[in-house]
This record gives C-alpha cells, sequence and structure tokens, in this order.
C-alpha cells in the first residue's frame, strides 16, 4: 500500500494485512487493516503505529512522503500492539528521546509492553499540542475500549483520529466510505458487537460529550478499515443507536446438536417464533464463528439457546459461546433455554443458569426432550417459540 | 468493610488495602473514599462501583 493523502498535510501511512482470518479469536473474513497518520506542519507529527510485523512497510509508506527521522512527535493512542508494535523500530530511527504522546493510562500500559524508556508525555483529557499552524486535542476515552484508549483531533482540519472507535476488520482497495463496498457497515456493526458492545454506556455517554461540546467533525480516521468523510454522521447516529440496544423484532435461535435432536428443536422453536410474525434464525454453533453470531445478538430481541447433555455437562461449544457472550454483555434481552439428552439432561437448566446471570429475562419452561423428538416434542418446541415472539411482540 | 468492584473493568476496591497511590489510605471504608476519587485502573467514577457479593 502507499501512502494516502486524506487532507492537505495529512496521510494515512498505515498497512494492509489480507490474509489474517483469526484476529484474536474474531473471524476477519475481509482481513484488516492497521492505519497509521502522518500530520504535517512546522512540526510532524505520527499518529500511531501498526502490528510489529508491518514495520517495514510502514516505514516504507513514511518515508514516501518525508524522512522519518523528521518526525518530532509521536501520538499513542492506544497501547494494544496492532497500534504500537511498531514503536520500538520507529522509535529506534527517529530517535528514542523524541516525545511520545498518550494518556496517563497509556503511559502506565506502554511501560508495561515495551522496556524501552521512552519521553513519555502524558496528556489530559481536552490538552492541546500546537505543531504550528495546527493544533491537536487530545479527548480521553477511558474503557473505549481500554483503560489507555484515547481520540485525539485535529482542529483545523475537523478531522477526528478516533483510534479503535468506528472502525471496522476491512481490507480493500479503497479507503474511504464513499468508495467501500455494501459489506461495510455490516463490518462496522460487527466490530462494535465483539469490541465495543459491552461499554455501551460509556459510548453513548462520550458521543453525547462530542455533540455537546459542539465540535464539527468533517473525517473520522479510525485505526481500522476505512475512513469516514462523505458521511461521518451515519457512523455517529449508528454507534448511538447500538449503543442504546434497542431491538429489533428478531430472535436468534442459537443451537449445536450431536444426532440432530437440539438440531430438530431448534427448528421447530424458529418456525414456532416466525409463526407470530417474529423474525427467526436458527444458529448452529459449529457452523458460525461466535464473533458474527454475536453481531446477531446485538440487535435481536430474544436469544434462544439449546444444547444437548453431554456428560451430564452442557455441550462444550456451548460453555465457548455463553462465555463470551457474558463478557460483551447484551442488554434487555429476553432469554430461553432448550435441549435434547439421553438419560441425566442438566443441559437445559446449566443454560439457563448462565442466561439469567446474564439478566436476561427468561420464559420458561423451555422443552427439554429424551432421546429423538416425537410429534409432541415437536409441537412442545413450536408452543415455546411462539411464546418467545409473543414475548417480543409485547416487549 | 465491604469490597466495591469497578462495573467498567472489573477491578475491585478493598478498603483494607485503600488506594495509596491516589491518597486513599489504607483502611478508608467505600463510604470515606472522596467523591472525586476515580478507578485506579479505568477512571470510572464512584458511581460506576457496585458492592461485591
Amino acid at each position: 500500500m502507499k501512502p494516502t493523502k486524506i487532507a492537505e498535510g495529512v496521510y494515512d501511512v498505515g498497512v494492509l494485512d489480507w490474509n489474517i482470518r483469526d484476529f484474536h479469536g474474531y473471524s476477519t473474513n475481509r482481513g484488516t487493516s492497521y492505519n497509521a497518520f502522518l500530520v504535517i506542519d512546522e512540526k510532524i507529527a505520527l499518529i500511531d503505529t501498526v502490528k510489529a510485523p508491518f514495520a517495514d512497510q510502514l516505514i516504507s509508506n513514511i518515508s514516501q512522503v518525508i524522512d522519518p527521522k523528521k518526525i518530532d512527535v509521536v501520538i499513542s493512542n492506544h497501547t494494544e500492539m496492532d497500534h504500537t508494535g511498531s514503536l520500538p523500530r520507529v522509535m529506534n530511527l527517529i530517535g528514542e528521546t523524541k516525545p511520545l504522546y498518550c494518556s496517563k493510562m497509556g503511559a502506565k500500559n506502554l511501560a508495561g509492553h515495551f522496556p524501552n524508556a521512552w519521553n513519555y508525555h502524558p496528556v489530559k483529557d481536552g490538552e492541546e499540542l500546537s505543531l504550528g499552524k495546527r493544533t491537536l486535542t487530545f479527548m480521553e476515552t477511558r474503557m473505549i475500549h481500554w483503560p489507555d484508549s484515547m481520540f485525539t483531533y485535529l482542529n483545523e482540519d475537523h478531522i477526528l483520529f478516533s483510534s479503535d472507535g468506528f472502525g471496522q476488520h476491512y481490507a480493500g482497495f479503497e479507503k474511504f466510505d464513499d468508495q467501500a463496498d455494501a459489506d461495510l457497515m455490516p463490518q462496522a456493526k460487527k466490530y462494535y458487537a465483539n469490541i465495543l458492545m459491552l461499554y455501551a454506556p460509556r459510548i453513548l455517554k462520550l458521543v453525547e460529550k462530542v455533540v455537546a461540546s459542539g465540535i464539527q467533525i468533517d473525517m473520522i480516521c479510525p485505526d481500522h478499515g476505512i475512513l469516514w468523510r462523505k458521511d461521518p454522521g451515519k457512523i455517529i447516529n449508528a454507534y448511538l443507536q447500538w449503543s442504546r440496544q434497542e431491538p429489533e423484532e428478531k430472535a436468534i435461535v442459537i443451537y449445536d446438536t450431536m444426532w440432530k435432536s437440539t438440531e430438530t428443536m431448534a427448528n421447530a422453536i424458529a418456525e414456532g417464533i416466525s409463526s407470530t410474525g417474529v423474525k427467526a434464525k436458527p444458529i448452529h454453533l459449529r457452523s458460525s464463528d461466535r464473533s458474527d453470531i454475536m453481531t446477531d445478538v446485538l440487535d435481536a430481541a430474544a436469544i434462544v439457546v439449546g444444547s444437548p447433555t453431554l456428560n451430564n455437562q452442557m455441550f462444550p461449544t456451548m460453555a465457548d459461546f455463553l462465555t463470551y457472550m457474558k463478557g460483551l454483555k447484551p442488554e434487555n434481552k429476553i432469554g430461553g433455554a432448550f435441549g435434547s439428552y439421553g438419560w441425566s439432561g442438566e443441559s437445559v437448566k446449566l443454560v439457563a443458569a448462565e442466561l439469567t446471570a446474564m439478566k436476561f429475562k427468561m420464559i420458561e419452561s423451555g422443552p427439554r426432550l429424551q432421546y429423538v423428538p416425537d410429534a409432541q416434542g415437536i409441537e412442545a418446541c413450536a408452543a415455546y417459540g411462539r411464546k418467545i415472539g409473543e414475548a417480543v411482540k409485547a416487549k | 468493610m465491604d469490597k466495591y468492584v469497578c462495573t467498567l473493568c472489573g477491578y475491585v476496591y478493598d478498603p483494607e488495602a485503600g488506594d495509596p497511590d491516589n491518597d486513599v489510605e489504607p483502611g478508608t471504608s467505600w463510604e470515606d473514599v472522596p467523591d472525586e476519587w476515580e478507578c485506579p485502573v479505568c477512571g470510572a467514577g464512584k458511581d460506576d462501583f457496585e458492592k461485591e457479593e
């Protein structure tokens, strides 16, 4: 990738990672990018770096714009290694004593990653840094999504460098929202669902604070994926909508199965839900990635979970998924549990306990059927589905 | 004395230990922690804490 000029004197010098498919357990079916930005003024600032294996490409991209040694200040918006992995190379090249701006938590967390005694300049929320004709303003965004996270705003150009906020795992030939294909918003939604959903209340407060401050935002430049220049309001409004966690009239039936009994039940429950006019989608765990399922969880009103009993436990893939979902703290959900079993049948109770711990409003009593569901069992599942559908409509 | 958990990041305030790095002496009960004190891990306010069950 070559550097992209995104405004007068402002360049994206980041890199594309076309082939990554597993980003710490998140399926990145479109790859991703690590964006980094160069602001050229009387002083030259580099905002964020890239994952360590791409350090050479970053340095090559910077070199196509300026001699990297001319960089005066480095800004680290976020400590995670996909944005800081190349810091040791960059600092070594430009001079280890050059100032490194970050949040207070950033200074602490960077020191926990890198042994180098860098010249940290921890900044406070709202603090400014003059580059000459232009000024950067730092905005603390703690826990969106790490303690160190912050945004950097370029005052005169109205550009917000938003770190992981508003990002997407999306590698493409395109650089901007007006050039990207139809997969852009689904990828942005998936990113929100898997990285940010648990911080929804904090995101709402942050967006309200930014709106109240009245700052003009002409472009949003996240550290992953496409830059929002045509319509930054579109992604801001999407974040508001997702953060309110107002569900659609939609239910998902997530299940795993050993001999197709729980699958038969899942399909009957989904049919029952659909018969009430509520959209219902059965999702087989081992055919889907957990990160794609979470994208569906984000705007579903009801999450119905089915597991066979294996050796007195819920099926292990279900324990994996429930642990993942619990951490992302979905709110305002209707819950249901069901499953088939051979002789002991603990799974339904175990699943229900997990969903109850997630504060789901549980619909009793999910069917628990022995061996292979008969016609009566299938009707019990359909009836349970109708009950869930009615609960969704009553929301 | 009760411990309090940060609902944002999971940090636990233990009154016995206090938070000496931020001027809260060991032995300070949750009620006596200043209102302007912030979670030392993530910066959440006191309102974002819940009593540990």
